[in-house]
């Protein structure tokens, strides 16, 4: 057979065009759907881990008791707090080798920014050090970010996010005539020196409503705050080292901190936070995926469908050749063929539709064609070709050539 | 040339005996063989005539191992039909015998050395060979210039040719038709009787089903059945030798 049994089919599938074409367009909706759907739950993922990674990957966030909140009142007998010196100890190279960076920060609530008679209220107003803009992937758009030099000479400079300049110049100003301008800040005028290149929302927050100041500067802006600091980030040297670096700072804190537990400190682990989002993601795309191997499923029964109606309609045919000499091998591997060969056809023209429907944006998401997902859709598609196939074939190779003959 | 080359060999190229055939089950029993029993000589020329309902389409669908019988046996060239599996009854069909249908039973939407070639195929034949042999086939039979027309595109007599052509394209030893002239004008029919007559005259045998006394005629020997039994055999001329109605033949 091979080549000779390829044309066979192939002539059987042109001698229907219409009916072959639907045929192949059930495969092909399956085919491209899966690739699509699958794209799309991958672009939505890599969209996901690019916002999470925007925050800083392999991070740490330290903060004692409830995070984002800094230190409770004095009520309780001992409060533990996270103070300077805490922070230089987990710069310690020796004691907490996975440790690259560490930026402590003090976060101040509700502090109005005015200028020129425009007032608004960052989202957030946090003191820390220079570390930190490594650490989060703060870019400084236009001018310049401050060093820890300003951070010890209580430098009354700030760096603003872009949200924050356009609030207080209007959508359509340049942000950039701020830079030079004092703004002030609760009862401080402050530099701006700086304007962060924007980072967009992280879906729950914009992240360039923010104010950055050194963190001596906003101490000396909210009284009584001492030396304590409302959380620490640390960076680990890499993201495996995460864990370790974790393991590390815990135990420079309980060993400084009488009275402390690992339950006096809140660590939140930006790799362990990617690795739930990757997982919940992975099942996102699996759906996906399924959904759309259910409507390739489908396709494949009307593959089943139409061969059925093809045999009936050449169950005479198939008493002829029969009767000069074909085996039930013979006939069987026709219909296989030609089966396999249709969904094959819809295989190829689907992996085409879906290479094109994932160049556009879809729902807001960028798919992101993963190549298993089309050597998958297409390998599926001529499965279920064959497996569909075999049943009509096998009927049309079962029939007996007497029966067949006489079949009108 | 290949209408000369047939195989030699058993007496009885086909030996039936007390063959039954019985259709349906239960109360409703159809009796279509009443214990047949037929031999033939190779390079006999047999018409089997009947009415309708006779047996003797049964009996032609068995001859050709198209069907089996309910009871009894059959030798083909020796060898016990109903011991055959169902990839060797292909091959005997593919080999053994050359079937001529009364519809023609062309394969639409082929050419004609396409529908002369699928044997060969199903024989395994290569592509070169077997287009060197449909060829040539189609040519003695006067269709050298038809050979890519499709069965639609043909005259009746000229798809009959075709058929004939496919059938005795594997060189079979026997040539098995089913009312070969049913569904052609006289022209035709008398050209392919005159066919018929020329492959049993180069030693083929020759096996008519029919109802018609002029297809008879051109037999050595009409078999008559009647409600599935033989009721009379007759032979018209000698197995070895022209049949009667060949040309140049003195009556």
């Amino acid at each position: 057979m091979n080549l000779e049994g390829l044309r066979i089919a192939l002539g059987g599938i042109v001698a229907n065009k219409l009916r072959s074409g639907l045929t192949m367009l059930g495969i092909m909706i399956g085919v491209a759907s899966v690739i699509v759907l699958v794209a799309v739950g991958a672009g939505s993922a890599a969209a996901s881990r690019q916002r999470l990674e925007a925050l800083g990957s392999n991070t740490l966030t330290i903060s004692t008791g409830g995070f984002g909140f800094g230190n409770r009142g004095g009520t309780q007998s001992r409060v533990i707090r996270i103070e300077d010196s805490d922070v230089v100890a987990l710069s310690d190279k020796v004691e907490a080798p996975s440790v690259k960076l560490v930026a402590p920060i003090v976060a101040a609530n509700s502090i109005a920014a005015v200028y020129d008679g425009a007032s608004t209220t960052p989202q957030q107003f946090q003191g820390t050090n220079e570390a930190l803009f490594s650490i989060r992937n703060y870019k400084v758009e236009s001018g310049v970010a401050f060093s820890d030099a300003d951070v010890v000479a209580h430098a009354k400079v700030a760096v603003i996010g872009l949200t924050v300049a356009k609030n207080l110049l209007g959508d359509n100003a340049d942000a950039n005539t701020l830079i030079g301008s004092e703004v002030r800040f609760g009862n401080a005028n402050l530099t701006v020196i700086g304007i962060l290149k924007p980072k967009g929302t992280n879906g729950t927050q914009d992240q360039d409503n923010i104010v950055l100041a050194p963190l001596t500067t906003v101490r000396d802006l909210i009284s009584g705050s001492g030396t304590s600091v409302s959380q620490v980030i640390v960076q680990a040297t890499n993201r495996k080292a995460t864990d370790s670096a974790q393991t590390e700072v815990l135990n420079i804190l309980l060993s400084r901190k009488a009275g402390s537990t690992s339950t006096s400190f809140l660590v939140l682990n930006q790799a362990s936070l990617l690795q739930t989002q990757d997982a919940n993601n992975r099942t996102f795309t699996v759906l996906l995926g399924a959904v759309a191997a259910i409507s390739l499923l489908v396709g494949g029964i009307g593959v089943m469908n139409i061969m059925l109606v093809t045999v009936t309609e050449r169950t005479r045919e198939i008493g002829i050749r029969k009767a000069i000499g074909a085996r039930r091998s013979d006939v069987l591997g026709q219909f296989l063929t030609e089966a396999v060969l249709l969904t094959m056809l819809g295989g190829l023209l689907g992996v085409a539709a879906g290479l094109i429907g994932s160049r556009y944006t879809i729902v807001d998401v960028k798919p992101v064609v993963e190549p298993y997902s089309v050597f998958l859709a297409f390998g599926v598609a001529v499965a279920v070709g064959l497996f569909f196939g075999i049943y009509p074939a096998n009927r049309a190779a079962q029939l007996r050539p007497i029966d067949a003959l006489r079949y009108e | 040339m290949m209408l000369a080359e047939a195989p030699p060999l058993a007496r009885n190229v086909i030996d039936i005996r007390a063959a039954t055939k019985v259709y349906g089950m239960g109360d409703i029993q159809v009796h279509a063989l009443r214990g047949v029993s037929l031999a033939v000589e190779r390079g006999d020329y047999v018409a089997i005539m009947g009415a309708s309902g006779s047996g003797k389409s049964t009996l032609m669908n068995i001859i050709g191992c198209l069907d089996a019988p309910t009871e009894g046996e059959y030798y083909l060239d020796g060898a016990d039909v109903n011991a055959l599996g169902d990839s060797e009854l292909a091959d005997i069909r593919n080999r053994g015998i050359g079937f001529v249908f009364q519809s023609f039973n062309l394969i639409p939407r082929t050419s004609a050395l396409a529908n002369v070639e699928l044997p060969l195929m199903y024989a395994g034949m290569k592509k070169a060979q077997r287009r060197e042999r449909a060829l040539a086939a189609l040519e003695a039979l006067g269709l050298a210039d038809r050979v890519d027309h499709h069965p639609n595109e043909l005259s009746g007599g000229q798809q009959q040719r075709v058929a004939i052509a496919r059938a005795i394209v594997t060189s079979p030893a026997i040539v098995l038709a089913d009312e070969p002239t049913g569904a052609l004008d006289s022209v035709s029919s008398t050209e392919v009787l005159r066919i018929f007559d020329q492959l049993n005259q180069f030693g083929r045998t020759v096996i008519v089903i029919t109802h018609e006394q002029e297809v008879a005629d051109h037999a050595k020997r009409v078999v008559r059945l009647h409600d599935g039994s033989i009721y009379d055999d007759v032979r018209r001329a000698a197995v070895i030798g022209p049949p009667p109605m060949a040309p140049g033949r003195v009556a």
